[in-house]
């Protein structure tokens, strides 16, 4: 059994962390940017990132930021994500810069990003993980098999606790993210990672 | 978390390779071990301005086997991609008594890219654009009953589908898995790998010094398993011991100067192994000047550097999702055939780190080895496999 020690939901109508709104200013960018700019501010390479890697990125800066010892190199800690749809937004734009013959240019900032499991390594790099990373697709939103195949993970004797969740995006308007932070119980009164503690808290 | 069942191992239970050089396993391998390459120079196939290296599969062949096993009728609708991975895993259940159908058998689908070709003809959203639409279909097609499982990392896919379905079993999850690897190369991936300089113009070339870059290649593979207690194992049984996936936490396209993941993937799947009982280190060697590299100094770090290290990408190029399949199951039948595969395309040592690399096959009596992938996003995994009884 493994216990919730955060999470966080983000999808178009706004952010929660932990059950509370985050608060964001208005203004003329979509909703990413702006909990960047407001939140993050310090990691350029957030604007070469496709928009699942933006989505996955943010939720899990806005999970971490107040984390002791946030930065030090660590091996023991995994990051497993779940999607339905993957890399599609970045897929459509590949297959946008090849279609035309007279207007082919394929490049490897956008091609890279055609791999689901690329947003796994970007939180890896921003944080410096070196444990393990992985990326399931799902025919569905299925929260039983996310949470068999996150314990499972914790076989490999050297993980200790997992940045683990959900990262959908399609577009602009379509995207949604709910990324847990789980660890082993520790007896703190933390809840028990289970589909119970998740319905509780929130409409997963 | 402790393991639950520390009396039963993961055994292999059947296994298919479905390359152009065979539709078997014993097929593939003896051409493999004949020397031959299914590498091939195609000009204009797709569309692909550039002419290109690979290794493809007979798209006809496949239809005309699948229909001696089936109605072809009844996977019109099923894409080219589906169907290599459906004629896989009906061969490969022909090796055993499992029924696919139970609610106690789970599939696991490796793949990179899965039906993308389909947004050729119509760039839009749909669901049969998604691989996990794929690996339901698959499911449906055999009528088992549980929710497929795909893994997506990448170049290493292959490694960390064996490695979910070992834990699934070790769970007790199920009693059976079906992994599967498949990958259809087409315009989309060419070109995205054109992009990056990453195709070479001539078969490819794994550690050596002239290697220009890699070779794409399609095909489908699969291996079953199963737990089965210590006891009852023979010794020419396949276990899957340990497997360990870590990433290099330093850029997404490019391997980490230090191989630190691949490194940390070598040091958790060996624990106390010494090197001495290992026949070989099956390698990535993607033949791209990085990787090799990578991969070499990694080895290098792990202490391995006595070991016999082979990279398999010359004789089927780089098929993907199916890599880490394909090249596990090449490297259990020759093992099977007391061999250590010659690396193909292999002249001068190319690395900083020197390996017991050749191109030529030799004999061992060594019964483990250890296949190791890398891959986009900085993923790297390891699978230790040994033949008979004893403990992992």
């Amino acid at each position: 059994m493994l216990t919730l020690q955060s999470w966080i939901h983000i999808a178009p109508t706004g952010a929660c962390l932990e059950g509370h709104s985050v608060p964001v200013t208005d203004s003329n960018e979509g909703l990413l940017k702006r909990l960047y700019h407001q939140y993050v501010g310090d990691y350029p390479k957030f604007f070469k990132m496709d928009p699942l890697c933006r989505l996955g990125f943010i939720a899990s800066e806005l999970l971490l930021q107040n984390t002791p010892d946030r930065f030090s190199p660590r091996e023991d800690r995994a990051v497993i994500l779940f999607s339905h749809s993957g890399s599609f937004a970045s897929d459509s734009h590949y297959q946008q810069t090849i279609a035309d013959p007279n207007d082919y240019f394929p490049s490897p900032s956008v091609f890279v990003y055609t791999l689901a499991n690329i947003v796994t390594g970007e939180i890896a790099i921003r944080n410096h993980y070196f444990g393990e990373t992985s990326c399931y697709l799902l025919n569905r939103k299925d929260p039983a098999e996310m949470i068999a195949i996150v314990e499972e993970a914790f076989l490999d004797p050297q993980t200790r606790s997992a940045l683990c969740g959900w990262v959908e995006y399609v577009d602009e308007t379509h995207y949604e993210t709910t990324l847990f932070l789980v660890g082993p119980e520790d007896h703190t009164g933390k809840p028990i990672w289970n589909q119970d503690t998740i319905n509780d808290l929130i409409n997963f | 978390m402790e393991r639950t069942l520390e009396h039963e191992l993961i055994v292999k239970e059947g296994d298919n390779l479905l390359t152009p050089l065979g539709m078997t396993s014993a097929e593939s391998y003896r051409a493999v071990k004949a020397g031959q390459s299914a590498l091939r120079r195609y000009e204009g196939l797709w569309g692909v301005p550039e002419p290109f290296v690979a290794s493809l599969l007979d798209r006809k062949a496949i239809d005309q086997a699948l229909d001696a096993h089936y109605s072809i009728r009844a996977l019109e609708t099923y894409s080219f991609f589906e169907k290599m991975a459906i004629l896989s895993i009906s061969r490969a259940l022909e090796q055993s008594s499992v029924d696919p159908a139970s609610d106690r058998v789970r599939f696991f689908l490796s793949t990179t890219k899965g039906n993308v070709a389909r947004l050729e003809t119509e760039n839009r959203y749909r669901p049969d654009v998604l691989p996990g639409y794929s690996a339901q279909r698959i499911c449906d097609f055999f009528h088992n009953p549980n929710p497929p499982i795909v893994i997506s990392n990448a170049c290493t896919s292959g490694l960390c589908a064996q490695i979910a379905a070992m834990r699934a079993l070790q769970q007790g999850r199920c009693d059976h898995a079906i992994v599967v690897g498949a990958d259809q190369q087409s315009k989309f991936i060419v070109s995205g790998f054109q992009s990056f300089k990453a195709l070479s113009p001539l078969p490819c070339q794994p550690f050596d010094r002239d290697r220009q870059g890699l070779n794409l290649g399609e095909a489908a593979a699969t291996l079953l398993y199963t737990r089965r207690p210590v006891d009852e194992i023979g010794p020419t049984d396949w276990i899957a011991c340990r497997g360990a996936i870590r990433n290099d936490a330093n850029h997404i396209s490019g391997p980490s100067r230090t191989g630190e993941g691949c490194y940390r993937t070598l040091r958790a799947v060996l624990q106390d192994t010494p090197p001495e009982e290992l026949a070989f280190l099956n390698a990535h060697g993607t033949a791209t000047p990085y990787n090799d590299e990578m991969e070499a100094i990694a080895i290098d770090r792990a202490g391995l550097s006595d070991v016999p290290v082979n990279g398999l990408k010359g004789y089927f190029g780089h098929t993907m999702g199916a890599a880490g399949l394909l090249e596990t199951v090449l490297s259990m039948y020759a093992l099977d055939d007391q061999t250590i595969l010659g690396t193909r395309g292999y002249v001068h040592c190319g690395v900083s780190h020197p390996l017991r690399l050749s191109a030529t096959h030799a004999t061992t009596q060594r019964k483990s080895f250890i296949k190791l992938l890398s891959g986009f996003g900085g993923c790297n995994a390891a699978l230790l496999f040994r033949q008979g009884g004893d403990l992992c």
